[in-house]
């Protein structure tokens, strides 16, 4: 059996666990520039870049998962959301690209294959792949509508380059995640396909799209039922929603992506609103209420957390829906379902 | 307003954002004026394209840099990117340009097998990489596919090709090539035939693949000549179609009414497209020169209150509902106010109030105010542009509407009727009303009222289904925390389940209404200062009211599934029919309307119009009886025509399967595939008093060999002449029109049981029945639909549909919540047995959704989805 097989057989008798955030957990160990910095010689400061502890700091990023894995997690995440070379550039490591995300891919491997062969049930690494903080959909500039920062082809690279290393490193899936932008999704689908050839094996894909507005769209207009059909193509093993609100808001789309979704759901919330300050403080037994609902109501496959969560709510989860019954995957009839912001399905 | 916003059985793709097929646009694009051809795209959304094709392939333009250009463009407007595009190129290259900007799943117009499989494979490859479906032209390594043959040949290879590819089935459009007809040269003279022909070969071989094809090639003889090619276009759709075309790049400016064409042109171009004649180009060439500009007939003569004082004019229009003059009339009166909102405010409104008066104290009915309203709102349509000319000189205060309402037919469901008969009523009272139509999500709902800062929101549904998305809408609008007023009506709902399920989860004002003529009522109340503290107050307490009564009232005992199934129906299985004459699947393409007519019941016809009381007593009744008449004339006077231009088409289809009962559920055999169809029905629960039976529609079959029929009929055509009477602001035909489309289907239901009793099935083959006895049900057998009462889980109808292949049999479709599409249909099973009867399957327990969720193979949950209406 080959990764998907295993996830989509693990998943069939229980809702699997994924991890929680790593930016809170980095940020309460308070590191400092030297830290970050270590021995890299980079010309810029490193304080803030997260990614690149993988290469001056293992220890942390070990200890952060290896919580994940004590708390339940079935998937780990790699730590590389914005190991990618545009997001680098901005600490000028972008030539370090490689090395972080082959380094983060074996950190989360090793675990994962020790937690494994500890109890021998599966564990899976999933190789985090951001969105970038540019926009394929959206012009930056109000006067020109038509303009945009960055190519198709461009943007195809950089994710190229960075999903390459996530499975040098030995990561199971590449996740496609924090969606804000479909057309930057569909440029890392196409990214994955390309590097598939090349290797000459399947390597699946998780897609997970975020909220920007209540009424369930993303940043660039996509309804979640509009995102599913924009990315079916990409047969990733699974789909959802992370981050953008706590799992209160997200719960009328959780449940219409539940029963549209012929794959696996996935959805990792943040733990609540932030409050006034922009801290997270919905308690680890709260945001477990709140995802336990969808379990029972059999509307998913695999949960998590995403900002401002932390083992213990990963635990939480863990223990709260470890008797609920998983989501069925529904198999609906064959139909053409296209996209534009809304989706149009012909009959 | 009754096309379903997200899902749809003909596709029009818009044509007109293509330089190759509109020369407006062509000239916008190569003057580089991209802000103006982007309102070409938004314009042709709002006039209903469901796809917007993009075409930039002109010779003297950058194909690459105008499709990418055009396309960010339309990406930054959300009015016209809602919509899916169609990247439309001979070019590859531009194509994979356009894909890299599109950012939902668009279509690929075309690749083909032109440069051979390995390049054909290619394209493909990316079509699926970058996640698009893709029109296939049917052109190989020698050419373009004339021939039905070449056509089927093609294609068949093309999708062999693409599904040993992985290339979803289902997202592969054919395009079998419309070729030009009547061009003289003989060769020609079969093109139209051999592509429907095709179309209707192909859809046999290669399951869930679409066809289109770009129509104003056929016609490409006939340049100049519009009234013509208009005709053609439509005699070869209403043919196309049928056989399975299912969309088509098109303007839709360009088609007629099929029906309203001139019927020597049709015929003369049915002859040409169908190859009917070896001198029908000839003919329809000679016709053709004497369409160049037809017009017009004589007016009406002046009756004697046209000699009348304006003011007195238009209160006499608006109380007879007569809009022959109104404009005339409306213009009079506006030359001598001072401003054009005077008239609506003066004259209008005073016509309107009489109008509102007569029918708040009885002496109108419903069928008149709706008339009235048409009326109005031609008069109204009349001084918009006038009144949008001084918009900004007029204070505030004058503008505004007695209040704002958003109404919609919630999302699954198709009806309208009460829906647009409610929103007339408010309208003629002096309300805005936003009408987001049919089958309408609850997120644009919520964004409508919000945006247009109304004053409630109405929601209305038919279907049982439908009760669940309101509690879905009220919860939703709790959660944006939103304190509107929200309006609850249509067929199924009822003030217990508003007060059970819906109140609950809103904390705004929730108000069941129980008809129309209740709603300005309501309204009203809710807009008022004085009255709408006291009033919200008094409905809350009678909801809670309901809500105490239903948790106080033990609810009547329920037996468990095992003993009501012991307690079952214990029918007398040896006088079950004999096998039918005629088994097996009869399809009736076009029955008789003519015939259908004398099936119909009259009486729920008038409960529509909210006229109460049985037909034909009816029309001479004290109270209504002279509306009635009026309505029944008109009614009858619309079926003359109906029947006469043949507006509609009844369609339907029977079958008659062997089965046998097994425990609750009846398994159908299908000899012809060695198939088993297990069809779960449900059974009373509810304890009954000592000798009655806990009944279940499997009690009438015998376990050890029997048969059952099932049958869809529907009621189609009727969408040109619906937006013809809506263009026309004309309500009352449209709701008329609706209102007979519906009876016609019932009567096709009941013609249909007729003869299927006494001819397929044959078990009753001297039956002499009168209609009356007809509606009184007084023949042998039952025709439970599901949805209904017997059978109350509208989720059977997936599977009845596939036994009739009802699709393709009656041209009827399924939404997402199993209402039927077009909305006038009915289906249902039909039972043979001299014992089956109609019965209410009532309250049903836990043990019995458990199990029956199992029988149906689905969760819990989806069981209790589908029966919640008959759970606690």
């Amino acid at each position: 059996m080959n990764a998907r097989q295993h996830l989509l057989a693990a998943a069939e008798s229980r809702v699997l666990i994924f991890d929680g955030a790593f930016g809170t957990q980095i940020q309460e160990r308070k590191l400092s520039e030297a830290d970050y910095a270590g021995d890299l010689g980079l010309p810029a400061d490193q304080k803030g870049n997260n990614d690149i502890l993988a290469l001056t700091r293992p220890d942390v990023i070990t200890d952060i998962t290896r919580a994940y894995l004590d708390a339940g997690s079935d998937v780990v995440s790699t730590n590389t959301f914005s190991a990618n070379r545009i997001s680098q550039a901005d600490y000028k490591a972008e030539g370090l690209v490689r090395e972080i995300n082959v380094a983060s891919g074996q950190i989360a491997r090793a675990l994962a294959d020790e937690y494994a062969a500890r109890d021998g049930k599966p564990r899976f690494v999933a190789g985090a792949i951001g969105p970038t903080n540019k926009t394929l959909s959206l012009s930056p500039d109000v006067e020109d509508p038509g303009f945009r920062e960055i190519t198709f082809d461009e943007l195809v690279a950089v994710y190229k380059e960075q999903a390459a290393a996530l499975v040098e490193g030995g990561v199971d899936f590449i996740l496609i995640e924090t969606v804000f932008d479909t057309l930057n999704a569909k440029a890392g689908i196409m990214a994955v396909k390309q590097l598939e050839r090349e290797l000459g094996r399947e390597v699946p894909v998780m897609i997970s799209m975020t909220l920007t507005d209540l009424s369930g769209r993303n940043l660039s207009g996509h309804t979640v039922e509009a995102f599913w059909y924009a990315v079916r193509h990409a047969k990733p093993v699974t789909i959802g929603l992370n981050c953008s609100f706590g799992a209160e808001q997200l719960r009328p789309h959780v449940k219409v992506l539940s029963q549209i979704a012929d794959t696996l759901l996935l959805i990792y919330p943040n733990a609540g609103l932030p409050n006034e300050l922009g801290q997270y403080d919905e308690e680890p037994e709260t945001t477990a209420g709140l995802v336990k609902d969808w379990a029972d109501h059999g509307q998913v496959n695999i949960l998590g957390g995403c900002c401002g969560s932390s083992p213990a709510h990963i635990a939480a989860i863990a223990a709260a829906v470890a008797n609920s019954a998983p989501r069925k995957v529904p198999s609906p009839e064959p139909a053409m379902k296209l996209a534009g912001l809304e989706a149009f399905v012909a009959a | 307003m009754t096309q379903p916003s997200s899902s749809a059985r003909f596709i029009n793709i818009g044509e007109r954002t293509n330089v190759t097929g509109s020369a407006a646009f062509k000239k916008l694009i190569m003057a580089g004026d991209y802000a103006a051809a982007v309102e070409v795209a938004r314009q042709q959304v709002e006039n209903g394209a469901q796809v917007i094709d993009v075409n930039m392939d002109e010779g003297l333009l950058d194909a690459v840099h105008a499709m990418t250009t055009f396309l960010k463009l339309i990406a930054a407007e959300p009015d016209i990117a809602r919509v899916p595009v169609m990247i439309d190129s001979s070019k590859f290259e531009v194509i994979e340009a356009g894909l890299k900007c599109v950012s939902g799943k668009p279509i690929v117009n075309s690749i083909s097998m032109k440069e051979g499989e390995e390049a054909f494979l290619h394209h493909a490859r990316k079509c699926m990489d970058y996640g698009a479906a893709v029109v296939v032209m049917a052109f190989d390594e020698t050419g373009q596919a004339d021939t039905k043959q070449r056509k089927v040949e093609i294609c068949k290879r093309a999708y062999d090709l693409l599904v040993n590819e992985g290339f979803p089935p289902e997202d592969i459009i054919f395009d079998p090539n419309i070729f030009a007809v009547a061009t003289g040269i003989e060769e020609h003279n079969n093109y139209g035939v051999d592509f429907i022909e095709a179309v209707k070969e192909l859809r046999e071989l290669c399951p869930h693949a679409h066809y289109s094809g770009g129509l104003s090639n056929l016609s490409f003889s006939f340049r100049g000549n519009e009234p013509v090619r208009r005709a053609m276009h439509s005699v070869f759709l209403y043919h196309a179609i049928p056989a399975g075309l299912d969309m088509a790049i098109v303007n839709a400016g360009q088609l007629d009414v099929y029906d309203q064409i001139d019927p020597a042109l049709r015929e003369a171009c049915e002859d040409v497209i169908l190859n009917r004649d070896p001198d029908a180009t000839e003919r329809l060439i000679t016709l053709a020169e004497s369409f160049k500009g037809k017009d017009a007939k004589a007016e009406k003569e002046a009756e004697e209150w046209r000699g009348w004082a304006v003011t007195k004019r238009l209160e006499h229009a608006l109380v007879k509902g007569i809009d022959a003059h109104i404009v005339e009339d409306t213009e009079e009166a506006r030359q001598s106010a001072n401003r054009p909102i005077e008239v609506i405010e003066g004259p209008l409104m005073d016509g309107m109030n009489v109008v509102g008066d007569l029918f708040g104290s009885g002496k109108m009915f419903l069928p008149q105010v709706v008339k009235s309203a048409r009326v109005m709102k031609k008069a109204v349509a009349h001084l918009i542009p006038f009144i949008e000319a001084e918009k900004d000189l007029l204070p505030e205060e004058e503008r505004k509407a007695k209040g704002r309402i958003i109404m919609a037919t919630v999302k699954g469901d198709v009806h309208d009727i009460g829906k647009n008969i409610v929103g007339v009523v408010l309208q003629c009272n002096g309300y805005e009303v936003i009408d987001l139509g049919v089958m309408v999500p609850w997120p644009t709902i919520l964004a409508a009222a919000n945006d247009n800062k109304a004053d409630m929101i109405g929601l209305s549904g038919l279907i049982t289904p439908s009760l669940d998305e309101m509690v879905t809408v009220a919860e939703e609008m709790q959660r944006a925390g939103m304190t509107m007023p929200l309006l609850i009506g249509g067929a199924t709902t009822s003030k217990v389940h508003t007060a059970l399920k819906i109140d609950p989860a809103y904390d705004g004002p929730v108000i069941h209404v129980l008809d129309a003529s209740r709603a300005v009522g309501v309204a009203s109340k809710l807009l008022s200062d004085t009255q709408r503290d006291d009033y919200v107050a008094e409905v809350a307490d009678e909801y809670t009211h309901v809500r105490d009564a239903r948790s106080g009232k033990s609810a009547s005992v329920l037996l468990p599934l095992e003993e009501a199934r012991a307690n079952f129906y214990d029918a007398f299985l040896s006088d079950k029919p004999a096998p039918p004459e005629q088994p097996g699947v009869h399809v009736f393409p076009d029955w008789d309307l003519a015939h259908l007519r004398a099936f119909i019941d009259w009486t729920p016809f008038f409960r529509a119009w909210e006229l109460h009381g049985n037909y034909p007593a009816i029309l001479t009744d004290e109270v209504v009886g002279e509306t009635a008449t009026q309505l029944f004339a008109d009614a009858n006077a619309m079926l003359d025509q109906i029947i006469a231009e043949k507006w509609l088409t009844a369609r339907g289809v029977a079958g008659l399967w062997p089965c046998a009962r097994d425990g609750d559920d009846v398994t159908i055999h299908l000899a012809e595939t060695e198939e088993h169809v297990r069809l779960p029905f449900l059974r009373q629960q509810v304890k009954k008093s000592r000798d009655r039976a806990n009944m279940c529609l499997a009690d009438f079959i015998d376990p050890a060999g029997d048969w059952i029929g099932g049958f869809a009929v529907g009621i189609h055509g009727i969408e040109p002449h619906s937006a013809r009477f809506l263009a026309d602001k004309d309500d009352y035909s449209d709701i008329l029109l609706k209102a007979l489309a519906d009876r016609f289907a019932e009567a096709f239901a009941e013609a249909l049981h007729q003869h299927v009793r006494t001819t397929l099935w044959g078990y009753a083959p001297s039956e002499q029945l009168t209609n009356a006895a007809l509606i009184k049900e007084e023949y042998r057998g039952i025709r439970p639909a599901p949805g209904y009462p017997a059978c109350p889980d509208h989720s059977l109808k997936p599977i009845l549909f596939d036994l009739l292949d009802a699709p393709k049999n009656a041209g009827l479709t399924l939404t997402e919540s199993f209402a039927m599409w077009p909305t006038a249909a009915v289906s249902g099973f039909y039972f043979g047995h001299p014992e089956s009867q109609y019965f209410g399957v009532a309250r049903v327990g836990r043990d019995q959704v458990e199990d029956y969720a199992a029988r149906r193979g689905v969760s819990v949950e989806q069981a209790e989805r589908w029966l919640r209406p008959n759970l606690d």
